[in-house]
């Protein structure tokens, strides 16, 4: 699947990696529910790093859609609550 | 898909299906969109020279602040030597207030740095998927029927239009730190435009609207104690030399109130 971090790319990931990403996606749910802006962060920092480290840079002549699309890496907690609530970004 | 930057694609995603349902001709629509992105290409390039402008004009402030630090250190030096330490006081709050706004514009400064360097990392992103799409433009004209065609250019015209969207969103927030950067410099100039930074020596002698604001905004205990080294380096030998310029005017105070100032060891009593 392709995921982009906003404002830096794009990567794509294996599903096993996506699986890995939609636990985080809940859990950063739950912080952004709780107004817990350590947890979040920290959650959400973990979600970076998956893709980041585990993702490979698609090619930057690839013209495709994104599958996920994640809130830049200097998100706040407020505005990640617009985004991460109910299902998170990843349905299930 | 949810979220800010979901939607933001999804909007742009909708624009460019609209366009494409509502063409009769392929080729029309390629031609069309290439133009829009490169139209909206042009856009980033104007938001970068906007960020470039606001850092030159902070870096410009920066420089006339790092001068008005060095101006207030000398005057607060040389009213102290004068012996008037309630100017040299005033200087050094003063200068505390003009350190203050100092640290931040270079944080400020730095942060917009970093806001250019990735706003054209973005910019040339752009550039090579639009390049791509203009590429693969010419094989879709060349190659596919229409309704072959029609689909082609939805993948293609996708993968761009979230590429900008993803500019675009950045460049908004780059721009918002911006404007509450300059919301900060111009509140810096309307000190300035006060007279908050001022020549001291052409002051009059009472104690205005701004030195009580300024004795509010600067850390007095700071002031104390620098006003207490600069005595040291002061006292240790030299001897007042001359009055300082015409605007220092509460003179007559200044013999018999810094009778006592060069040794500071709490012999107040000692004139009564």
């Amino acid at each position: 699947m392709i995921v982009r971090i906003s404002t830096e790319g794009q990567y794509e990931l294996s599903d096993a990696d996506g699986e890995a990403l939609n636990e985080l996606d809940n859990e950063v749910v739950l912080a952004c529910e709780s107004g817990d802006a350590t947890a979040f962060h920290a959650t959400f920092s973990r979600m970076l790093e998956l893709v980041r480290t585990r993702g490979s840079r698609l090619d930057e002549n690839r013209l495709a859609g994104s599958d996920i699309i994640l809130p830049p890496p200097d998100v706040s907690l407020d505005e990640a609550r617009q985004e991460f609530r109910g299902e998170g970004l990843i349905p299930g | 898909m949810p979220g800010l930057s979901g939607r933001m694609s999804t909007v742009v995603k909708a624009k460019i299906s609209k366009l494409l349902d509502r063409a009769e001709d392929p080729s029309e629509t390629l031609e069309y969109s290439y133009q829009k992105q490169i139209e909206l290409l042009q856009n980033v390039k104007k938001g970068i020279a906007d960020v470039v402008t606001s850092k030159k004009r902070l870096q410009l402030q920066t420089e006339k602040l790092q001068q008005q630090v060095i101006k207030l250190d000398t005057q607060a030096r040389q009213a102290l030597a004068a012996g008037n330490e309630d100017l040299a006081r005033l200087a050094l709050e003063r200068k505390n207030v003009a350190q203050t706004e100092l640290q931040s514009l270079d944080s400020q400064v730095a942060e917009l740095e970093n806001q250019q360097q990735q706003m054209t990392a973005s910019e040339q992103k752009l550039r090579a998927k639009i390049e791509s799409f203009r590429s693969r433009k010419e094989v879709i004209k060349a190659q596919y029927s229409a309704a072959e065609a029609q689909v082609k250019i939805s993948e293609a015209a996708t993968g761009v239009g979230e590429e900008m969207a993803d500019v675009g969103l950045a460049m908004q927030r780059a721009l918002d730190k911006t404007e509450n950067m300059k919301a900060r410099a111009s509140a810096v100039q309307e000190l300035e435009a006060a007279g908050t930074f001022e020549d001291l020596t052409q002051i009059g002698s009472g104690e205005d609207d701004i030195d009580r604001q300024l004795r509010q905004l600067s850390s007095t205990s700071e002031v104390d104690s620098e006003l207490a080294k600069l005595k040291a380096e002061l006292g240790a030998g030299s001897s007042p030399q001359g009055a300082l310029g015409a605007g220092s005017g509460s003179g007559s105070a200044a013999g018999s109130d810094q009778a006592a100032s060069g040794e500071g060891s709490g012999q107040q009593e000692q004139a009564s």
